[in-house]
This record gives C-alpha cells, sequence and structure tokens, in this order.
C-alpha cells in the first residue's frame, strides 16, 4: 500500500514537471501551427537563468589569505560573495540561498523578451513554410542555443540547491498511520506540483476569462475570420508565444533543484514533450495537462521492481508503449480535435 | 601517373597483414606489397610523429574530455621538451630524454568520440588514415575504449586508453594492441569493501541502483561480490534507464525495503542527479533504519561528479583511480607542472591520459622502435614509478595496470573548489589484484590475442 | 540510356563520376599543406558520404514523395547493422549473406512498423514512429544485451570475437570483412607529387551499391508507383476519392525506405565490423530527416548532398583544434593572430555542432529548398547572365523554376 502511495506521488511530481513543459509546446502548436524544436531549449535557458542568477548573487570579492595554502601552495585566495559584503552573512547567505526562488522573477521578463524575440526575428517567417522547414530550423537554433550556453558554462551538470528550508522531506506515513519513514517525500517536489498547478490553472483562466484569451482562442479555431473582423492575430500570438517561452522558462528555473542543470537538458526533454502532446492531443491545453500526467503516473509504477521483474525493460519503453497504444486507439490523442495537424 | 607506395606515411591495410595484402587482387595491392620497408602502420618517416587524442568534445563529457585533452597537450610538451618536463623529472624510468620520441617530434591530432562507440572509431579512424597516427588515447567511458580498442588492434597501431572502468576493457574485450592505465570496477569493490565494512559495520544491507549497461552491471557484480564477501546482505538491485533523469520513482522505495547503505552504480550524469535526488531532496542520509545511519557509497568518482553533484556528496564514499592530492614525487611534480600551466589541479581523467601517453613514450624508447610489436612487448610487464600513482605494474596477461586504488570522500568542509573530495585510504595493490582469468574478466576464455603492427 | 530519360541519365553519370573519382577532389590539398585538414577523401569519411547517401536516398523516398515523416529510420540502419554483424558471427566475414540479411530483415522490421504506424499520418505517425525507434534502442542497449540473451552486446556493440562459430571461415581469408578475399579495409594509395590519393576496397563497394540504389531511386521517381506516391502526397483525400486506395503504395513505399536504411546499416557494418546502439537513437533518426531536408526534400541529389556535408561538418570540423588555428595564423602578427584564433575558435574543434546548428539555420531561411535550390539559383543566375552576354538562349534547364520552393522535383 504506502508503495503504491509513494509512486502515485512520483507520478504527480513527474507528472507536474511533464504538463508543464508540454503545456507551452501545445501553446505553440494550437496558436501559431508551429513545429517547434527549440522549446525544450527554452526549458533549458529557464534553468540557466537560475544558474545565471546565482552566479550574479554569488559574484566574490577575492581576497587573499596568507594563512592557508590553495593546491600550488601559493596563498588561498579566499572568495566573499558582495552580498555577504554589503548585507552581512546572514542576509546575504540567505540572498545565495533563495537564488532559485529568487530567479522564478528575473525568468519571467527574460523568457518573455526571449520569446518575443524567437517569434518575430524567426518563426514568423516559418507560418507559411512546410512543417518540415520549421523542424530544420527550430532544430538549428536549439543547437545554437545549447552551444552558446555551453560556451559559457561547460558541460557538466551545475549544482542548483533550493533554499535551505525546503531540503529534505516530510513524512506523509506518519500522517496516514503508517510507520516513519515509510512514505516521505521532498518538500521541492511538493512546492514543484503546487507552482506546476498554479501555472497550468494560471494559463487556463488567462485563456479562458480574459478577452485575449478569446480571441487567441477564437484564432486558435479560425485564424482566418479572426483576421477579417479586422483584429490583429499576429500580435496576440506573438505573445503567446512569449507566455509560452516563460511557462517553459519557470519549468525550467523550478526543476534546477530536482536535477542539476546542464546544457543539454533541453534536448533529454525534447522527445518527451513531443510526445506528452501528442498523447494528449495537438493543440489542446487539457490534453498536454491530461498526459503529462499519465505518463508520469505510468512510468512511476512501470519503474517498481515488480514491473521489472514482471516486464523487464518495461521502465525504458513504457512511454512510447503507452503512446502507440494511445495513438491507434484515439486518433487524435486523448483530446485533440479533428483535423488539427493531421495533413 | 607513376602507381608508387606511400612510404611518407602508413597506408591502413587489413587486420591479417601478410595474408590479408596476398588475398587483394592485383589491382588494389599494386604497389601495396613492394614496398612495406615501413613494416607496420603509420610508420613515421619524417622529422614528426603523430598521436591522435580521442576524447569527447561534444555531449555530456566534453568537460572531462576537455581536461583529458590539456592534459595530453601538456605530455605533448614535455615530450618535446618544453615546460617544466612535468613527470619525466621523476619518473623510474630514464629513457625520455625531452627530444620528443626516438629524436623525433611529436606532434597531435585530435577527435571528438561524442561518447559513442560509432563517432569514436569515425574519429580515430580518420586520425589513422588520414593524419597517420600511431597511438591513439583517451575517452571517458567504457563502450567507447572497448571499441577504439577493437579498431586500432585491427588497424595496427597502439590504443593507449583513457577514463575507461568497465572490467571488460582488459577482462573478456582485452585486445594485444590495447593498454589500460585506469583502474577497472573489480578493483573499486576490492578496496571499498574493507572500508565500508569498518566505517559502517559488517552487517549492513545494501540496496543498489544501477545504470542499465554493460559498466553498470559489471560494477554492481563486482561491489556485490566483495561487500557480500565481508558479510553485508544485497536487498535489492534495480537497474535504472541510462536516459533517466529524475531518479525519484527508484529512490521511493530504498527506506521501505529494509536496506541501510544505498548504492548508486552510476556515473557521470546520472550519478549526479541519483545523488541529488537522494540527498537534496529525500534527504536519506539523515535517516535512520535498522538502528543505524542511512549511507550512501558511490563507488567510481570523479573530480567533474563531485562538482556537478555539489554539496550532496559530503561524507559519501567513493575509489578514484587518482587525486591530485596523492603526496608522493610523481603526484607533486604533475599537479604543480598541470597547475601553474591551466590554473587549476588535475582530475584523475587527465592524469591518466597523462600518464598513457609518458608511457606510450616510454616504451618506444625503450623499444627503439615505433613497430606497436616491439611496444607491446616493451610495456608488457613493466614496472614503473613516478607518475604519480606509485609504484604500477603493467600486467602482461591482459594489458591492466596494477596500483594502489584511492579510497575517497566527499569533503565535509571543503576551502576550495577543488578539494571536495578527500582520501580516506590508500589501499595497496596486493589487495586489488586478481588472476587474469577471474570469472569476472572473461574467465579461461579471455585471451589478448597476438600483436598487430598493421600494414 | 538505362531506361533513363536525357536529364536522369546525365545527373546519373555524374554522381557516377562523383563517386568513381571521390579519392581525387576529395583530396584537393598536399597532404603536408595546412589546408590538408580539409580533406576529405580518406577511405573512413568517403564510405560514411555513400553510405549516409544510400540511408538518405531511402529515407527521401518516404518523405520526399509522400510527405510522410518518419522520425525512427534510425532503427532501421540500426537492424541492418546488427543483423550484418550477427551474419559475420555465425557465417564469416564475407560481406554478402552479412548484407542481404541486414536488406531482408530491415523490410520485415519495416513491414511491422509500417503496417502499424501508417494507420495515422502527420504528426501523428512520425511520433508513432519515433516510439518504435526508442523502444528498439532503449532495449538493444540494455535488455537485449543482458548475458542470458545477448542480441546486441549493448554499450560496447556488437562485435565478433574469436570463440563465435564463423562456420565459413578459412585459413587465408582476411580477418575482417571481405568480398569473396577482397579485404574492405584494402587501400592503396597513388602519390602524385605532393598529393596522395586512397583508394579503398570498401569504399568502392559502398560506392557501387549506392550507384545502384540511386539509380533504383531514379526510376522509382519516374515510375508511375512515384506518381502515385506523389499524389498521396499533394491530396491523400482526393485520392482515396477517386477510388484509389493509397495504403498499399505508402506502405510500399514506406518498406522500400526501411531497406535502404537496412542496406546503410550493413554496409556500416560491412566497413567496419562493429554494430552500437546509437545508431537507433532518435537523433540518429533526426539526423537522415536533417540530411534530407537540408540537401533539399523530393529531390534526387539532395539528401546524398546533405549527407555529405553533414559527415563533412561531423568529422572535419570536429578536428581543427587550436594548435591547428594557430598553425594556420601563424604568418600574422602575434596579436592578430591571438584575436583570429579566438574568433575562430567557438566555431570549430568542441564547437562544431554551433557551426552545424548556424547552417541548419541559414540553408532553411535563405534557400528553402535545401542546396539542392542553392544550385538551382546558381545555375539560374549563370544561365541568365549567360543569357544577357548571347542575347537569348535556352530557357533554364532547372525543373523547379516554376516558383515552388518547397518541393522543386530534382
Amino acid at each position: 500500500m504506502d508503495s503504491i502511495i509513494l509512486q502515485v506521488l512520483n507520478g504527480l511530481d513527474k507528472g507536474a514537471a511533464y504538463a508543464l513543459i508540454a503545456l507551452g509546446l501545445t501553446l505553440i502548436f494550437g496558436t501559431l501551427g508551429v513545429v517547434n524544436f527549440a522549446h525544450g531549449a527554452l526549458f533549458m535557458i529557464g534553468a540557466f537563468c537560475a544558474v545565471f542568477l546565482q552566479r550574479v548573487l554569488s559574484y566574490s570579492r577575492i581576497s587573499i589569505d596568507e594563512s592557508q595554502k590553495d593546491f600550488l601552495g601559493n596563498p588561498l585566495k579566499v572568495e566573499t560573495p558582495f552580498v555577504e559584503i554589503w548585507f552581512g552573512p546572514d542576509v546575504g547567505g540567505s540572498i545565495v540561498d533563495w537564488s532559485v526562488p529568487l530567479a522564478i522573477l528575473f525568468a519571467i521578463p527574460v523568457m518573455i523578451a526571449v520569446g518575443f524575440a524567437m517569434e518575430r526575428g524567426l518563426i514568423k517567417h516559418f507560418y507559411k513554410r512546410p512543417h518540415a522547414d520549421q523542424i530544420l530550423v527550430t532544430f538549428g537554433l536549439a543547437i545554437v542555443l545549447q552551444e552558446i550556453i555551453k560556451y559559457f558554462y561547460g558541460a557538466n551538470p551545475i549544482p542548483t540547491p533550493s533554499p535551505e528550508a525546503f531540503i529534505g522531506s516530510y513524512d506523509f506515513g506518519v500522517m496516514l498511520g503508517f510507520d516513519a519513514n515509510r512514505i516521505i517525500y521532498p518538500y521541492w517536489r511538493m512546492i514543484y506540483f503546487a507552482f506546476a498547478m498554479v501555472l497550468i490553472f494560471g494559463v487556463f483562466a488567462f485563456l479562458q476569462f480574459t478577452t485575449f484569451g478569446m480571441v487567441v482562442r477564437a484564432g486558435m479555431a479560425d485564424r482566418e475570420t479572426v483576421g477579417l473582423l479586422g483584429i490583429d492575430i499576429d500580435r496576440r500570438f506573438t505573445i503567446m508565444f512569449g507566455v509560452a517561452a516563460a511557462v517553459a522558462g519557470l519549468a525550467g528555473v523550478m526543476y534546477t533543484p530536482i536535477v542539476p542543470p546542464n546544457y543539454h537538458m533541453g534536448m533529454d526533454f525534447l522527445v518527451l514533450s513531443f510526445v506528452v502532446v501528442v498523447v494528449g492531443g495537438m493543440g489542446s491545453l487539457p490534453g498536454a495537462v491530461l498526459a503529462g500526467f499519465l505518463l508520469g503516473i505510468l512510468e512511476s509504477f512501470a519503474s517498481t521492481t515488480w514491473a521489472t521483474t514482471t516486464l523487464p525493460g518495461i521502465n525504458q519503453i513504457i512511454i512510447y508503449l503507452v503512446a502507440i497504444i494511445v495513438l491507434l486507439t484515439r486518433p487524435r490523442g486523448l483530446m485533440g480535435r479533428r483535423g488539427v495537424m493531421e495533413e | 601517373m607513376s602507381k608508387t607506395d606511400l612510404t611518407r606515411r602508413g597506408v591502413l591495410r587489413t587486420g591479417a597483414a601478410g595474408i590479408g595484402a596476398l588475398a587483394t587482387p592485383v589491382i588494389f595491392t599494386g604497389a601495396a606489397t613492394a614496398a612495406s620497408h615501413t613494416g607496420f602502420t603509420n610508420a613515421p618517416t619524417g622529422r614528426n610523429v603523430t598521436l591522435g587524442f580521442n576524447v569527447p568534445q561534444t555531449g555530456p563529457y566534453a568537460d572531462e574530455g576537455a581536461d583529458e585533452l590539456l592534459a595530453q597537450q601538456l605530455a605533448v610538451e614535455h615530450l618535446n621538451g618544453e615546460g617544466d618536463g612535468g613527470c619525466l623529472n621523476t619518473f623510474s624510468s630514464k629513457a625520455l630524454r625531452g627530444n620528443g620520441i626516438l629524436g623525433k617530434k611529436v606532434t597531435f591530432v585530435t577527435g571528438d568520440t561524442q561518447t559513442k562507440s560509432d563517432a569514436a572509431r569515425a574519429s580515430a579512424k580518420s586520425m589513422i588514415e588520414k593524419d597517420g597516427a600511431i597511438m591513439i588515447n583517451g575517452g571517458s567511458s567504457s563502450g567507447v575504449a572497448v571499441a577504439v580498442q577493437g579498431l586500432c588492434q585491427e588497424a595496427g597501431v597502439i590504443f593507449m586508453a583513457g577514463l575507461t572502468h568497465a572490467n571488460d576493457t582488459t577482462g573478456k574485450d582485452r585486445k594485444a594492441n590495447g593498454f589500460r592505465h585506469f583502474f577497472n570496477a573489480y578493483m573499486s569493490g576490492a578496496a571499498l569493501a574493507p572500508v565500508l565494512a569498518n566505517e559502517m559495520g559488517r552487517d549492513r544491507r545494501a540496496y543498489h541502483l544501477t545504470a542499465d549497461y554493460n559498466w553498470g552491471w559489471t560494477q554492481e557484480e563486482s561491489i556485490v561480490a566483495s561487500t557480500e564477501a565481508l558479510g553485508w546482505e544485497t536487498v535489492e538491485t534495480v537497474k535504472t534507464p541510462l536516459a533517466s533523469t529524475d531518479f525519484s520513482s527508484y529512490i521511493t522505495p530504498v527506506l521501505n525495503s529494509g536496506a541501510d547503505v544505498l548504492v548508486l552504480n552510476h556515473y557521470g550524469g546520472n550519478m549526479v542527479n541519483s545523488l541529488t535526488n537522494a540527498v537534496q531532496g529525500f534527504d536519506l542520509l539523515s535517516k535512520q533504519v535498522n538502528g543505524k545511519d542511512f549511507k550512501i557509497v558511490v563507488p567510481l568518482y570523479s573530480e567533474l561528479m563531485a562538482t556537478g553533484a555539489g554539496r550532496n556528496i559530503k561524507g559519501v564514499l567513493g575509489s578514484m583511480n587518482y587525486n591530485w592530492q596523492l603526496p608522493n614525487n610523481g603526484s607533486k611534480a604533475f599537479v604543480r607542472s598541470f597547475g601553474e600551466k591551466y590554473g587549476k589541479p588535475p582530475s584523475n581523467s587527465a592524469q591518466t591520459c597523462y600518464a598513457q601517453v609518458l608511457l606510450y613514450a616510454d616504451a618506444v624508447e625503450r623499444a627503439g622502435s615505433f613497430n606497436p610489436c616491439a611496444v607491446v612487448e616493451a610495456l608488457e610487464g613493466f614496472e614503473f614509478d613516478g607518475l604519480g600513482n606509485g609504484k604500477t605494474l603493467y600486467r602482461a596477461a591482459d594489458h591492466q595496470c596494477f596500483k594502489d586504488v584511492l579510497v575517497v570522500r566527499g569533503a565535509e568542509n571543503p576551502k576550495s573548489a577543488y578539494d571536495t573530495l578527500e582520501i580516506v585510504e590508500i589501499t595497496p595493490v596486493a589487495q586489488v589484484t586478481y588472476p587474469p582469468d577471474h570469472a569476472m574478466f572473461g574467465g579461461r576464455s579471455a585471451t589478448l590475442g597476438s600483436c598487430n603492427p598493421g600494414a | 540510356m538505362l531506361g533513363l530519360k536525357h536529364k536522369d541519365a546525365t545527373l546519373f553519370l555524374i554522381v557516377a563520376a562523383l563517386a568513381v573519382f571521390a579519392p581525387f577532389f576529395m583530396n584537393p590539398f598536399p597532404t603536408d599543406s595546412g589546408l590538408a585538414q580539409f580533406n576529405a577523401g580518406y577511405p573512413d569519411l568517403m564510405q560514411k558520404f555513400v553510405i549516409f547517401g544510400v540511408f538518405a536516398i531511402g529515407f527521401n523516398i518516404l518523405f520526399g514523395l509522400t510527405g510522410y515523416l518518419s522520425f525512427g529510420h534510425a532503427a532501421f540502419l540500426g537492424v541492418g547493422s546488427y543483423s550484418c554483424v550477427w551474419m559475420f558471427k555465425l557465417l564469416g566475414y564475407n560481406v554478402i549473406p552479412g548484407i542481404l540479411l541486414s536488406v531482408a530483415v530491415s523490410a520485415v522490421f519495416a513491414l511491422l512498423i509500417g503496417i502499424i504506424s501508417l494507420r495515422r499520418s502527420g504528426i501523428y505517425f512520425s511520433i508513432l514512429t519515433l516510439a518504435f525507434a526508442q523502444m528498439s534502442f532503449a532495449l538493444a542497449y540494455s535488455v537485449l544485451s543482458n548475458p542470458a540473451f545477448n542480441l546486441t552486446n549493448g554499450e560496447t556493440g556488437l562485435q565478433v570475437y574469436s570463440s563465435d562459430p564463423q562456420i565459413f571461415h578459412r585459413e587465408g581469408l582476411p580477418d575482417l570483412p571481405h568480398l569473396f578475399g577482397l579485404s574492405m579495409r584494402a587501400t592503396s594509395t597513388l602519390d602524385v607529387g605532393p598529393w596522395s590519393f586512397q583508394f579503398n576496397a570498401g569504399y568502392y563497394l559502398c560506392a557501387i551499391i549506392m550507384l545502384a540504389s540511386f539509380y533504383l531511386a531514379i526510376r522509382i521517381f519516374r515510375s508511375p508507383f512515384g506518381m502515385m506516391l506523389r499524389a498521396v502526397k499533394s491530396n491523400q483525400q482526393r485520392m482515396n476519392y477517386t477510388g484509389l486506395n493509397s495504403k498499399p503504395y505508402t506502405l510500399a513505399a514506406f518498406v522500400i525506405s526501411g531497406m535502404y536504411a537496412g542496406l546503410a546499416g550493413g554496409l556500416l557494418s560491412a566497413v567496419d565490423p562493429l554494430a552500437g546502439a546509437e545508431r537507433m537513437q532518435w537523433t540518429a533518426s533526426g539526423e537522415v530527416v536533417l540530411m534530407t531536408i537540408l540537401g533539399g526534400a523530393g529531390t534526387l541529389i539532395g539528401p546524398i548532398l546533405g549527407a555529405g556535408l553533414i559527415k563533412y561538418f561531423e568529422n572535419i570540423f570536429s578536428k581543427i583544434n587550436d594548435a591547428v588555428l594557430h598553425q594556420w595564423f601563424a604568418l600574422l602578427p602575434d596579436g592578430l593572430e591571438n584575436a583570429v584564433v579566438a574568433v575562430i575558435h567557438p566555431f570549430v574543434g568542441k564547437g562544431w555542432h554551433l557551426t552545424l546548428g548556424l547552417l541548419f539555420m541559414i540553408v532553411v531561411i535563405f534557400l528553402p529548398g535545401g542546396l539542392v535550390e542553392g544550385g538551382q539559383r546558381l545555375g539560374r543566375a549563370l544561365m541568365a547572365a549567360r543569357a544577357r552576354l548571347r542575347g537569348g538562349g535556352r530557357e533554364a534547364k532547372s525543373g523547379a523554376a516554376d516558383g515552388q520552393p518547397g518541393t522543386p522535383a530534382e
């Protein structure tokens, strides 16, 4: 029983991450009809916003400490972050400690700007081009973006811990009447889940309850007619691209304490996010969320010892197996609309 | 147009040198057999000799490759008599005099393995076929090492492996033209087990998470065998897909299983992620199971992994081939040389590549020939000291180096970015030695074959 | 000639000439010159050019003609490689059984995957093929290499061991892949002044097979069957309304292109007897997509050009390190030398991916029809210039001059 609860928790957590990444991708599909292979790169750039902020906050004054030696026997260079000099070690230390949550504030404008720049500078010219061209150009862009990050930050993962207060885990088991340590779950993953929920519902509410969202939804359904009504749908789509980039970026920022970011992480998630979007149904926001959770939970259960001993290797292929089954039984994904991206 | 054989540079020809050449139809042999006075692949005929440095430059191990490349360039400098000479001053063999190899200036070419067998072989082939490289060195995974080693055997050049830890490299996949300085999974297990028993007690219950590919399995097999020999019990061994990034669903069952030690048979990004998940997320190190403090072990450490995992490695035990903090003279000379040139201490993959390049050059000097078979003979059974690891033997039976193994621990209070690991014990070589026909190393059927000089 | 129309015959002869004389023009620079770095005329890379040419030609039969974008073709490449090495292990090093089996096995594999995947179209088809390929990769990398049932040898890659049966192996045959005794590694070298040119048996075998595949592709493109496939691309619905069932045609195209991929995989093993699982990874599938689009999807020659360009970058640009750069610019004053090296440094050596990514973007932004369109534009510009000079002349020969940048005909 406890192991089932644990894997459900894991599944919800994984699913939240998948849903969040897929959400932005499906937004771009739905609104712009663009196959964006650079979406993983946006996730990665979001994560490196956190790294960047951490580096900036811990930017240090270097002083020479004669009493200690470095590895060559020269006097040791001691680094003291400027924030600690300015605000004292306590306040300064906690500013550095809280760099990941602070990075959320930093990442929103950065990611929106990146999204605008991408859409206006590149994607805009590809609306009328075949999907193959879109794939090639966005894949090229993804490579360029990750190589730029690699040039500055190297290929090794960079530790970006959560604030000290959120390190560790909460014992759900005790609450439910199990023994201690039976069902524990990390604080940060719970925060991630809550954060993802807020973000997902935020995006839904934005599209559902604002005039802006209404126009965008109308544009998704029939772009031409909306254009004929004299509405500048292109401008709104640009904004939606910025929103999608921000969602991907925030997913990246919040993910850094779970998995230390490296320049390659976008590519690792790219295939997965496409699978989630397609299983959910192209351009369907609820579909992406549903598929994210479905795949997250199934993946968690497939990785249990019971599953892997029954079907060796099931944990490696479960996602793809589910994708195949869903696509064969539900032609347009779980919640896809007829005629979207089926040419 | 005259049809003559290229003599300045070697020509890659079939593995079974004579046989293959004779068997080829006339149009292809032409000049090939006539002028093979050099007798082996890529025999250097000019004033230079070319070495091929094949390291990952893209993909997740790019930083490790970059570090290896720095060390290889340093080795070339030292061989050519530039810089401070590094380990040439401490090396027990005095054959190298800083005038290149056999009087020929050492030059090098570089390539990108991408940590993929195919790409690594393509890159090594281009070095052999196009650039005339006579030796290939580098790499940061066992799959690549075995693939490139096989290629070098077929092509008739020497392969001096970089970082490769799986037993197979000098086990069932051993080759006469291939040599490994790095230690292996068996040695990790043999060195770690006593320290683990000592620090954690003999009645421990271990839970293994193992990267689901060849290296992971040999590592798990080795650790399980050596810890069980000391009384530990293995609760469960779970294989994790290589592509995993989030290990939460593998870590959650650990505490419930009744295990009190978690062994992470992971390397690189896998290890950084699983350790971060286990320590920072699930906070396993603060738990108590069976009345004991929960412990985590990472059998194979590297400096870059330690950097990537950050403070999560504190107190976590593991093993290494080399660490720059080793106090012997060879190590000191190397660290000084490397540190002054690049401003940071060398990693253990850098050290193994540096040592391999010097060992190769020295063997050529002692053999008096670049002929791979002469080099193999010179390296087999070669005992040396002064390259950083202390007294070392290149065993003739499997071309594996035997030397002390380091058991290290994540430092509690590192004072700089470079001393994130501290040496716990230097396990003497006798304790990690095994017979060449050990079952984990292919048993009796594993053979080196015979050396191949190529063309 | 050979049942080809004049234009196709010319194209075929050009490709044949390029393949035969590749060892010469791939090595335009003297061996000891600084520019020798850019020489590509060594056996391994030339083999890769033609083998990935085969792969891309086959991919183009599916994607270029029917518009079905498969993201899982690397699976067939991998299956072909494994089959070929298994033949080496069981029968011996003669490449013929290996190559035949790799084509046969990949055909069966493609048939199975095709039947299922082709039930969907558009991006859903792409994801289905991707899912199958990723499953194959994951299984080959780990589960299928377990000691009890070792089909793929996992991470290390499937290779021949001396303990393998090799029942047709005889004393006197090369201990490497060979064609009735002719070792695939047999290379003879021709020195002309400071140049040297390498002629490799494996390369010529692959080149001959590539030419045969290319010929077959031309015939398919020009056949009624090819016409039918184009109809699938332009409007499948209308085709169905006319009472034609398009399914068998697309399935046939899928299987044929899967066989091409399997053939390419078999050839990879034939010139280098080691088959690694990463050949099946999605990045490998992506690579052939990129090759085809980069060269010009739907054109005959485009995929070969695209394959060549990507392999060239992978093998040549990744080897340019700082030492090489300094050597090139050694004549400049020191400060300037360092500045030039610093500017070029991010784009070569370990930064070769960056150059490749930029190339993808530039080509697709400025040449929507890929490299072929670039060539056509150049050709048209030259024609126009000549026409202006002569005051008239023939119309440009290019078939895509009618303003359809997405799908030029050659």
